[in-house]
Parts: C-alpha cells; sequence; structure tokens
C-alpha cells in the first residue's frame, strides 16, 4: 500500500505540482488543481459567449442550454431573495456554474490526471466564507448595526432571549462552515466510494475462481457513477440556494 | 534494522555454507540487500510519518495545509476572472436575449390583441350593415306593398265606380228606351186603331178620343 500509491483511494485528491511557481512569499505553483479550475474557467466563458454569439430570437440549442442555466439561476435568486436579490445574481450563479462545472469535471476519468477541485475543504470554505462575507457586509452596509438583529427572533418572550440568541449565533457561525463541509464531503466521500468498488473489480479479476463475482462490484460502480453524477450537480444546486438563503438574510435584515 | 539484516542474511549464509565458510563471500550480496532494504524502510517511514510535503502519498491529502496557498491563489485567480467575465460580458448578454424576446412576445400578443379587436369590429360594423341592410328592405319591401296595395284599392275603387256609373247609365238608358217604347207602342196602337176606325168606319176620331179610349182599355184589361 505504502510505495504503490496507485491503488489507494485518497490518491486521487493528492496536489501535484505542475509548474512551481512563487507569487509574496506564497507558493503559487501551478498545480492540477490550477488546472481543473483554469479548464472550468475556459469551458465556462466559451460556452456562455459562443454560444451566445448568434443573439437568435429563436435560440439555437446550445443558446438555450445558455438560457436555461441563466433564467435557472435566476429564478432561484428571486424565489429566495426577491427582486432586490437580483444583484447579487452575477455572484449566485458564478458560485453555481463554478462549482457545477469542477463537480462535473471531475466524474470524467482521465488516468492520473483526473482531479476534483471541489473535494478540497481549502476550496470549499474559500467559497463558503466568500459568501458569507458578503452576507455580513452587505447586511452591515444595508441595515448598519441593526443587521445584529437578524440573531434576536421576533414575537419570543424576552426570558427567553439569553438562551435563543446564542443558538441564533452558534447557527449563523455553522452556515460556512456546513456549507463548505457538505461540498467537500460529499464530492470526497463519492469518489472514495467510486474507487473502493471500482478497485474490488481488479481484486476480484486478480482472485481466480472469484473472479466470477467481478460483474457485482463493475454494476455497482455504474450505479454510483451514475449516483455520482447526480449528487455533483444536486450539490452546486444546493450550495446557490444556501447562498441565496443566507443572501435573504443580508437583503431583508431580520426574520 | 539489524533485526531486518539478519533474516536477509540467514539464507545467503546458509548458501554459502555447503562451499567456504568464509564471510567476505557474503559481502557483494550482503550490499546487494542491504539498500534496497534500507530504501523500503525509509519510504515506509515517510509515509506513515509525514503528513507534509509534496510525497504523492501523504496522509489524507485535502488536510495537507502546504497545498491551502497554491489552492486559493489559483481559487481566487480563476474565480475572479470568471466572475468579471460572466458578470460584464456573458450574463448581460444572456439577459437581453431573453428581455428582448419576452419584448417581443409581448409586442406581438398586443399586435395580436389590436388585430383581434379591430376584426371583431369589423365583424360588429358588418353584422349592423347586414341588419340595417335588412331592416331597411323589409321596411322598402312593406312601403311597397303597402303603395301598391293602396293604388290597387284605388284603382279598383275607380274601375267600380266606373263600371257601377257604366251599369247605372246602361239601365237608365234601357229604362228611357223602354219608356220610349211603350210610348211609341201607344202611339202606334193609336195611329193603327185610328185607321182601323177610319177603315172601318169611314169616320175621323181624333187621337185624344183614341188615347183615352185605350187608356180605358188598358186600364180594364
Amino acid at each position: 500500500m505504502a510505495s504503490g500509491g496507485g491503488h489507494s483511494p485518497i490518491e486521487q485528491f493528492v496536489i501535484k505540482e505542475y509548474v512551481p511557481l512563487e507569487a509574496f512569499g506564497f507558493n503559487a505553483s501551478f498545480t492540477n488543481s490550477s488546472l481543473y479550475m483554469v479548464i472550468a474557467v475556459s469551458l465556462i466563458t466559451g460556452f456562455l459567449i459562443l454560444s451566445t454569439k448568434g443573439r437568435a430570437l429563436v435560440p439555437t440549442r446550445m443558446q438555450s442550454i445558455s438560457e436555461i442555466f441563466y433564467e435557472f439561476v435566476a429564478s432561484t435568486v428571486k424565489d429566495n431573495v426577491g427582486p432586490q436579490g437580483m444583484q447579487f445574481f452575477p455572484l449566485v450563479f458564478t458560485l453555481f456554474i463554478f462549482v457545477f462545472v469542477l463537480n462535473l469535471l471531475g466524474m470524467i476519468p482521465i488516468p492520473g490526471i483526473t482531479f476534483t477541485v471541489t473535494s478540497h475543504i481549502a476550496v470549499t470554505a474559500a467559497l463558503a466564507l466568500l459568501v458569507i462575507g458578503i452576507v455580513i457586509f452587505y447586511g452591515l452596509y444595508k441595515h448598519g448595526l441593526g443587521f445584529f438583529k437578524i440573531f434576536v427572533p421576533s414575537d419570543v418572550p424576552p426570558w427567553l432571549l439569553p438562551l435563543l440568541v446564542p443558538i441564533e449565533i452558534i447557527s449563523f457561525i455553522s452556515r460556512p462552515i456546513s456549507l463548505s463541509v457538505r461540498l467537500f464531503a460529499n464530492m470526497l466521500a463519492g469518489h472514495i466510494a467510486l474507487k473502493i468498488f471500482a478497485g474490488f473489480i481488479g481484486v476480484l479479476l486478480g482472485a481466480g475462481a472469484w473472479a466470477i463475482l467481478a460483474p457485482l462490484p463493475l454494476a455497482l460502480t455504474v450505479a454510483l457513477t451514475a449516483l455520482e453524477v447526480l449528487v455533483a450537480v444536486l450539490q452546486a444546486y444546493v450550495f446557490a440556494v444556501l447562498t441565496c438563503i443566507y443572501l435573504n438574510d443580508a437583503v431583508h435584515g431580520a426574520h | 534494522m539489524a533485526n531486518e539484516s539478519d533474516t536477509q542474511h540467514a539464507p545467503g549464509t546458509t548458501a554459502t555454507k555447503s562451499g567456504d565458510d568464509h564471510t567476505t563471500q557474503m559481502s557483494p550480496a550482503d550490499h546487494a540487500q542491504h539498500p534496497a532494504a534500507d530504501h523500503q524502510k525509509k519510504e515506509m517511514h515517510t509515509s506513515t510519518e509525514a503528513h507534509g510535503g509534496a510525497h504523492n502519498d501523504v496522509g489524507f491529502p485535502p488536510f495537507n495545509a502546504e497545498t491551502f496557498a497554491p489552492q486559493l491563489i489559483w481559487l481566487a485567480l480563476t474565480f475572479t476572472v470568471l466572475y468579471l467575465i460572466l458578470s460584464r460580458i456573458a450574463l448581460p448578454r444572456i439577459g437581453e436575449i431573453i428581455e428582448e424576446r419576452e419584448d417581443r412576445i409581448q409586442r406581438d400578443l398586443e399586435t395580436a390583441e389590436r388585430l383581434k379587436s379591430e376584426t371583431e369590429n369589423a365583424l360588429n360594423a358588418y353584422e349592423k350593415a347586414l341588419a340595417d341592410a335588412r331592416s331597411n328592405a323589409s321596411e322598402i319591401a312593406k312601403e311597397t306593398r303597402e303603395k301598391l296595395s293602396g293604388e290597387v284599392d284605388i284603382e279598383r275603387k275607380r274601375v267600380d265606380a266606373e263600371i257601377n256609373a257604366k251599369v247605372a247609365d246602361a239601365e237608365t238608358r234601357i229604362a228611357e228606351t223602354q219608356q220610349k217604347a211603350l210610348a211609341s207602342v201607344n202611339e202606334i196602337a193609336g195611329d193603327v186603331a185610328k185607321s182601323l176606325v177610319s177603315k172601318l168606319t169611314g169616320t175621323d176620331v181624333s187621337a185624344d178620343e183614341i188615347q183615352a179610349a185605350l187608356k180605358a182599355a188598358s186600364a180594364n184589361s
């Protein structure tokens, strides 16, 4: 196991430095993670811009895909934040499409290269902190100190407040944690499970008569792959929806 | 280390025992075995202990703090670029396309609504005209009928009156003729009677006598 790292289910999460770089004293190397982020950005911008080049009144297939993404995210924002939330639409769209494409790119198996950027807590935590940071700054900018009323539930007897306010504060602080851990853990666990079950196929094939059982993990791997694609899409959506719900607090203040 | 090399030694020792008991013969084999074991040991050591470092098989990669900096730097870079491109170019463009289409549909719907109401107006006007024409026609027909029947009545009355007049005229003329005839019958009868009397008696009688006699005779008969 130690030397034959190729079969370890967590080997796929290793960050590999392709081009060592340094910026402001930090290690800014171009890694497999960087590569996937650059690919994702290129794919997204390339697709969205090229597909809408014709500005067709009756959309082409590609243009209608772009429009579906746009309207999907726009309706999510409007439903959860309201019309005033549309100022955050580009942010939510960027978050959604970035996570969506990175999740799905991680599902395309390329031996020795495939990497899921969102399976790293550093990335998901940074995105979650970005969201919470915007919520706090915009909330304070819009409502001033009144923003902190979100910690004080209305219609509650005063003697309950000493109990409820700390609970509200803890729940607010746990938001970025749950937001980042949910995405990170889902992607990590799914890819580990896939790798383990796919590994069973090889092990069984190499185990003489047991090879007859090899189709079982193969079928399971196929099913898990489908499930993982679903999870990849769903987690991107969940991330976007939760972003909207948190932004709602910033836009509308106390609930 | 000593333990491991001992076990590695064992087969070599037994193999060489059959030939020569000298240990110098063992040294090449010993050297060949030693670095390999050493290397293996070292790798095992680093992989179990070190969670840091750029090794490919270290602990749990997502918690490897050394990789945080490059990930975050590239995330910031790529995410910012993506956000700028999307918010400046791609999303406004898609938004415009969708808005334009909605406007167009709205406009078309309004045009359709307008045309529909125009059609309805035209239809109403047509129906009204038709109804007017119908009532006019029946009016005219009624008037004509009344006028014609009036004329016919007048004509009939006139004709009736004419006929009546003619009938009356004819009747008076017949009566006159009858009277004349009757009168001339008396005269003729008088003449006949006078000539008869003169022939028979040879005396002339005056007409008045004869007339009186005739009257008396006709009164008797």
